[in-house]
């Protein structure tokens, strides 16, 4: 029997506001344990919360972002449960009333464009952080800096395929959310986090199979790593006539195989009721249109525009403009005058390169747009050959600085001096006599090797063509 | 008039954390089924396309400026704490 695999994520973003959502904490990622909380975010009876008014102009721009419907009228509900990372015994979330819903995101698997809905969109508030182990059996820390940080929870349809489907569907939520600036959607801080269900079903049938619920997924390639584990785990226990569990499964980084952790017994009662403590948000038309005037160009509308308007090939639009940074990036080194194609091939190669080597940002790095730009007009104008200008890209990716007065200061001025290169041709002709010889006997690749011997004697420094040129014609000579 | 059962009344003080005795049970079944035989006299309204109230207060859109502001320090965060440790409230284990 063939099966089709069913996935929907729900997904998790911190919001970078100032403050928290309900409470005038500061919102800050990486601050010393429960320094940044008050007694609102740590439960204290008496204390109430107070809405930011931030956090719903963030949660709408998202949502518009995202292709949703804003909610006219909106509130907020008391989610019920005890655990230790949750002082008041209760999470203020959305329940019946979402801010926005009914949106839908692109997404392109094997050149094939499909739209992935998206059921709806909430705001609410984060909890606490537990730390387990570090020695102390038998006991867990808690920090409260989290707890009130102000969340949005996206919740898609069942409409991804494949792993590579969610895979795809996660960078592209990641990348518009970036664009709106309202989260920077960094993973390993767990500024997004996402949950995966996963079930299978017999081809043509249309009821769901039951589910199994992924958690843990600390990166995007987890996430679709876990989930074609789990594809592969259904698939046998159906084969095998017996019946899938719903369950709650965490993925294991080092077995790479997911792991049970608990098997659901009927639904959660959270025990939902609205917040007496907030009163109905209303959300008119001025407030509406004001919050998606402030959207910047989203990442598809931009790849179009460098395809069209530019001229980039749809290759190399589609990879630029995969990261908010590295388009701005672009934009910028472009603007200071450097050849569009040749910026391009840079970010594309070297620089993207260092990235994944040094697991960093762009912003991480010293180099600027006009530092590259100036770098690549340097290569334009014959001043430092394209294998020189890795020396200098090396220097500017790491400190910083002027290109032309990196250039200058290391000596590294590309020699297209004719006379210059005659002598040291000359000179290394005379100590190869056996390769002239050879190379006038039919041995090509002697030329090659008098060329390297001339870039080892100019330090890489010397033009390539002009060696080229000259070694021929001084080899005529002989 | 619907009556709930000792095992719905059981679930409920679970769900609360709160250790009651069979005795106790029974008594609380009979006592919430009353209570809520009460609020179901609400039932023989028509409340056909009348909205939810879902706050007793005819306010809206009540909001704050997204300023931070610091109130309490670290130290005063964890002075009241039965068990701490550094810089954390340190709690039993749960692990799910």
């Amino acid at each position: 029997m063939n099966f089709e695999t069913v996935i929907g994520l729900e997904v998790h973003v911190e919001l970078k506001t100032n403050s928290k959502i309900f409470s005038s904490s500061t919102n800050a990622f990486g601050s010393e344990p429960n320094s940044n909380v008050n007694p609102k975010d740590l439960g204290f009876p008496g204390t109430l919360p107070v809405l930011n008014e931030e956090v719903v102009n963030y949660a709408m721009k998202a949502a518009l972002a995202l292709n949703c419907e804003i909610a006219p009228v909106t509130k907020f509900d008391r989610k019920n449960y005890f655990y230790p990372d949750n002082p008041a015994a209760y999470q203020i979330s959305q329940y019946d009333k979402p801010i926005g819903e009914h949106g839908w995101v692109e997404i392109e698997v094997h050149g094939k464009k499909k739209r992935i809905g998206i059921t709806r969109i909430h705001m609410e508030e984060d909890a606490g952080k537990l730390t387990h182990g570090d020695g102390d059996e038998g006991h867990s820390l808690v920090d409260f800096n989290r707890q009130g940080t102000p969340l949005i929870e996206i919740v898609s349809e069942p409409d991804m395929r494949s792993p590579e489907e969610a895979y795809a569907y996660l960078e592209k939520l990641k990348n518009i959310i970036q664009y709106t600036g309202v989260s920077d959607c960094k993973m390993e801080e767990g500024s997004l986090r996402c949950d995966a269900n996963v079930s299978l079903r017999p081809i043509g049938q249309e009821k769901f199979g039951t589910k199994s619920e992924l958690k843990n997924l600390n990166s995007f390639a987890f996430v679709q790593k876990g989930l074609e584990f789990e594809e592969k785990r259904q698939e046998k226990v159906l084969l095998a006539g017996e019946e899938v569990l719903q369950d709650t499964r965490r993925y294991d980084e080092k077995t790479k195989e997911t792991i049970l952790m608990r098997v659901k017994e009927g639904a959660e009662d959270y025990r939902y009721f609205p917040e007496p403590d907030l009163v109905e948000l209303h959300i008119d038309d001025a407030w509406k249109e004001r919050v998606r005037s402030e959207i910047p160009e989203l990442p598809d509308a931009r790849k179009k525009r460098y395809i069209e308007e530019l001229g980039l090939p749809a290759y190399d639009a589609g990879v630029i403009t995969n990261s908010k940074q590295m388009a701005d990036f672009f934009e910028g080194t472009v603007d200071h005058g450097a050849d569009l194609k040749q910026v391009s091939n840079w970010l594309m190669g070297e620089v993207s390169a260092y990235l994944n080597k040094h697991l960093k940002e762009l912003d991480d790095l010293a180099i600027t747009p006009e530092a590259l730009a100036k770098m690549i007009n340097l290569i334009a104008d014959g001043t430092i050959s394209s294998k020189i200008a890795k020396k200098v890209f090396a220097e500017l990716v790491e400190n910083g600085g002027d290109p032309e007065q990196i250039v200058k200061d290391k000596g590294l001025v590309q020699i297209s001096d004719e006379g210059q290169l005659q002598e040291i041709i000359s000179k290394i002709l005379d100590e190869n006599e056996q390769s002239v010889t050879d190379y006038k006997g039919g041995k090509g690749r002697a030329l090659g090797f008098l060329v390297g011997q001339v870039m080892k004697a100019t330090k890489g420094q010397a033009n390539p063509p002009m060696v080229n040129k000259i070694l021929l014609e001084e080899m005529d000579k002989r | 008039m619907s009556d709930i059962t000792k095992d719905q009344v059981k679930h409920v003080a679970h769900l609360a954390r709160l250790a009651i005795t069979e005795d106790e049970a029974a008594e609380l079944t009979k006592e919430l089924s009353a209570i809520i035989g009460f609020a179901e006299q609400l039932n023989e309204l028509d409340t056909e396309g009348v909205e939810p109230t879902t706050h007793v207060l005819n306010m809206k859109n009540v909001m704050r400026k997204d300023e931070p502001k610091a109130t309490i320090t670290q130290e005063e965060a964890l002075k009241n704490a039965p068990d701490k440790k550094d810089g954390h409230y340190r709690v039993p284990a749960i692990m799910d």
